[in-house]
């Protein structure tokens, strides 16, 4: 089993939920971060005064899925979330050592 | 030992009452005769009596909630509620002391400096006493939601950082040394208005007064931490044009209603009080359009307010052109004042109550001997420069005597409440630290 973690721009967010749901993920948990990498932030102008806002907003989707589907999921996140300009975001796949359904202690792959 | 003295100040506020209603005193009772044989010759105007009613209406609606959305929209989203709450003990604050004493010390007849005590706790002021055509009362109330919005203004200054405990002391301390006895100069009979000086509704009383005591709060209690290297933007520029639009509906109340009379000049008043709004919003939008590339809500509306802040002394004097031109100038003016208070004089005067209020109102003031002659279309000013010097004599002490006063003021509250909240609290913000609550929780 691998945890999928997907930094997008939140808009995005739709697309990507439908493009996972097509390759049979269908459960995710989606969180409201901000962050920034090569996308710097911007300035705002109030009343002749500057302000940076280095943080941009950002939408991250955790996933957990069987080893099998790890490569065509993080193919369909890529493609849903690209749009060509900066800040696109990132997609990280990390191991994830075991599962359980809470409902009915179902572990593993049965978990997910 | 600073318990105590910090006791005081409010021992003094509660004991006070209780002197004013036990007392008569001889020359209250002469005086109040006085009143009554010159009364009985004028009768109470209804028209007059529901516009008044009304007006009053609209200027407690500019502090609530106007002002206070206006400036909760501006602060961080951990401060909004304490700004909330400034205004709306201070207007509490300012309605208990206008009747107690500051009413009498504002219009009561006395020297040319004060009023007298006659109308201490509205002492000899009946349901029939007039004012001129419309009830006591009423006028009470009406001046007394001027008295309420005056220190609300200074808010601006301090905000994020200041006690609330202190700020409490320091607007009772104010209206009674600063606010009052400025009221009694230029309109309640005392010696600027005996030397002619123009101000309808309060270029000089409200904005010069609130505006320079602003800055100098704000010098005294010290800039936020992150200023002005690291600034927070408005948590919420809607919030802001919310009450700024408030204001602009209840300035009707505050100019118009300085008339005095459902007339014909209130009318005039009412026109040019809009013009000057709605010319200054447009100067701000553009001259902000071509110094940043786009045109922003916030400063739309601190343009309106510049405008209404500049026309208010001005209202009862100029005509249309004249309001255009002052507009116009208070659109640029304060545009431009606003970076010089926080760049060049390094005064984090938060929420540029100077540079709005100040320095709008200072330059009405001024531009009413110009623009209320016939040349321009005004009224009532025949002598420009004669005129022009009242106006810059009546400014200069009552910018003085502001200053002094908020000096003062600040010692006091330096050695008894304190001024500032802790750095934590600070940066955690003020809702939940000064006053126990949380403005936003998202569940």
């Amino acid at each position: 089993m691998k945890l999928i973690k997907a930094i997008v721009k939140p808009h995005k967010l739709e697309d990507v939920k439908e493009a996972l749901s097509e390759v049979g993920v269908d459960g995710m948990t989606v969180s409201e971060v901000k962050g920034f990498g090569r996308q710097k932030g911007h300035t705002e102008i109030y009343r002749g005064s500057e302000y940076t806002v280095d943080f941009l907003p950002k939408t991250m989707i955790e996933t957990v899925v069987e080893d099998d589907i790890v490569e065509a999921a993080v193919q369909a996140i890529i493609s849903a979330a690209k749009t060509g300009k900066i800040g696109d975001g990132k997609v990280f796949v990390l191991p994830v050592e075991s599962a359980v359904r809470i409902r009915t202690d179902e572990t593993g792959g049965e978990a997910l | 030992m600073k318990k105590i003295l910090r006791l005081i100040p409010f021992l003094l506020l509660t004991i006070a009452p209780g002197f004013l209603f036990a007392q008569e005193v001889e020359v209250a009772a002469a005086a109040e005769a006085v009143d009554q044989v010159a009364e009985v010759a004028t009768t109470l105007d209804s028209g007059n009596t529901a516009w008044m009613l009304t007006a009053t209406v609209l200027v407690l609606f500019m502090t609530l909630p106007g002002l206070a959305l206006f400036y909760g929209g501006l602060v961080r989203a951990q401060n909004v509620l304490s700004v909330l709450m400034h205004c709306f003990a201070i207007a509490c604050l300012a309605s208990v002391l206008w009747i107690a004493c500051l009413y009498t010390f504002a219009f009561s007849d006395g020297c040319s400096w004060l009023g007298d005590l006659q109308h201490l706790g509205l002492r000899g002021i009946t349901a029939a006493s007039l004012s001129g055509d419309i009830p006591e009362t009423v006028f009470i109330m009406f001046q007394m939601t001027f008295a309420i919005i005056t220190p609300g203004l200074i808010v601006g200054a301090f905000v994020e950082r200041m006690k609330f405990s202190a700020i409490l002391l320091f607007t009772a301390l104010w209206l009674i040394l600063v606010y009052a006895p400025v009221t009694h100069w230029v309109w309640g009979g005392g010696w600027l208005q005996e030397r002619g000086v123009i101000d309808l509704a309060g270029g000089i009383v409200v904005h010069a007064t609130a505006g320079i005591s602003a800055l100098l709060l704000a010098k005294f209690v010290g800039p936020r931490a992150d200023f002005p290297k690291k600034l927070h933007i408005p948590h919420s520029p809607g919030m802001v044009m919310i009450g700024a639009s408030m204001l602009w509906v209840g300035w009707f109340g505050f100019n118009a209603g300085s008339q005095l009379a459902a007339n014909e000049s209130a009318g005039m008043t009412m026109l040019v009080t809009h013009i000057s709004a709605a010319v200054a919003s447009l100067t701000w939008m553009l001259i902000e359009w071509k110094k940043t590339g786009k045109p922003g809500l916030v400063g739309i509306v601190t343009g309106m307010v510049a405008g209404l802040a500049s026309i208010t002394p001005a209202s009862g004097n100029v005509g249309p052109l004249g309001a255009v031109i002052i507009g116009f100038m208070a659109g640029f003016i304060c545009y431009f004042a606003c970076g010089i208070v926080k760049s060049k004089l390094k005064i984090d005067d938060t929420l540029d109550v100077f540079a709005v209020h100040g320095v709008g109102g200072i330059m009405g003031t001024l531009m009413v001997a110009i623009l209320g002659t016939a040349a321009f279309g005004g009224t009532g000013v025949d002598d420009m420069v004669g005129q022009l010097a009242t106006q810059l004599f009546a400014l200069g002490v009552v910018v003085a005597w502001s200053a002094i006063a908020t000096t003062l003021i600040v010692i006091v509250c330096k050695f008894t409440t304190g001024l500032r909240v802790d750095k934590e609290v600070e940066h955690t913000g003020l809702d939940q630290a000064e006053h126990g609550e949380t403005a936003y929780h998202f569940e």
